[in-house]
């Protein structure tokens, strides 16, 4: 499975401003960490905005703040603000109406299915916590310094 | 019944470093039966007396050396109240080819004592348990739309395991 690179940005933008909730993070500086382009971030946090996942601070220092529910907002609450999961979400083939388009949409909406409960049960908290674990292995520093 | 459960072993179920040290986690005793089968109700909506004093006999009264009952209460005067939770686990070896590892076959938590740490005492007691056991490994099975208990699992650090569950319709 491969995510949206808007989704992954979301996630990677999020679990950095969660680490420290009272932190303001640049567009920059999270783009900086994770290789991507300032524009492309900017439209991914604007949307995490909308959602109420982060707010913007203006100033000097301005940047973002995460301002949601680390412990209930999960990965697929993040991932559906950029893209629709399933294998073959709202097309319409002929092939469907087969009986092997059937069978092979049983298999297809069973791997749906869990894919669905592992990103829906997973929290960002749940994600820091494993990035800690991560961390801990590798000795890497797993949130932005100033 | 078919037997009832020892009294507990205070030096191995001390669980003073437990998640909230408001919570003491022990050993299921006849006494804590009724507040778990109506636990249960009150959250699945279904009582189960006889699946419930079953489980105490089995879980709560025999090879306490591999399966465990325990039960969270408050501590303090009133520590004997309320039941705040149960979860029940066993060690088994070679199911499905599996080297010996915990299974946890049940966890409830009083819906009005939830966030509270009660879920994860009860979670790092039964890990306790079962490391002390000699198994490095503990496991579980969740439905997959039981969002909440999916949740707290994964919180707890639980990944996918190796192995996936069928099932068939049986016509």
């Amino acid at each position: 499975m491969k995510l949206q690179i808007s989704s992954q940005i979301a996630i990677f933008a999020l679990l950095e401003l969660a680490a420290v909730p009272e932190r303001q993070l640049a567009v920059a500086e999270i783009g900086e960490k994770y290789g991507v382009s300032s524009h492309h971030l900017a439209k991914v946090m604007q949307a995490l905005a909308r959602a109420g996942l982060v707010r913007a601070v203006r100033g000097a220092r301005g940047g973002y703040q995460f301002c949601g529910n680390a412990r209930r907002t999960t990965l697929l609450d993040v991932i559906r603000l950029f893209e629709e999961l399933g294998s073959a979400e709202g097309r319409s083939e002929k092939w469907e109406a087969t009986a092997e388009g059937v069978a092979l949409r049983e298999v297809l909406t069973e791997m749906d299915d869990i894919a669905g409960a592992t990103l829906g049960s997973i929290t960002l908290a749940t994600m820091r916590k494993l990035v800690g674990r991560r961390q801990a292995y590798t000795g890497q520093a797993s949130v932005i310094s100033h | 019944m078919r037997s009832q459960p020892r009294a507990e072993c205070p030096s191995r179920f001390d669980f003073s470093a437990s998640a909230n040290s408001a919570i003491a986690v022990r050993r299921v005793r006849v006494s804590d039966i009724l507040q778990v089968i109506a636990l249960d109700e009150r959250v699945t909506g279904l009582a189960k007396p006889d699946y419930w004093k079953d489980a105490l006999s089995r879980y709560g009264g025999s090879r306490l050396h591999d399966r465990a009952f325990l039960v969270a209460k408050r501590r303090g005067p009133q520590s004997e109240s309320t039941l705040l939770g149960f979860i029940i686990g066993e060690i088994r070896a070679w199911e499905f080819g599996s080297a010996p590892c915990g299974w946890i076959l049940a966890l409830s938590v009083e819906p009005r004592a939830r966030l509270s740490g009660v879920g994860q005492s009860l979670f790092n007691a039964i890990a306790t348990e079962f490391k002390e056991a000699g198994v490095n490994r503990m496991r579980t099975m969740v439905a997959r739309d039981n969002r909440l208990h999916l949740m707290f699992f994964r919180s707890e650090g639980m990944m996918a395991g190796p192995y996936l569950q069928l099932e068939k319709e049986l016509d």
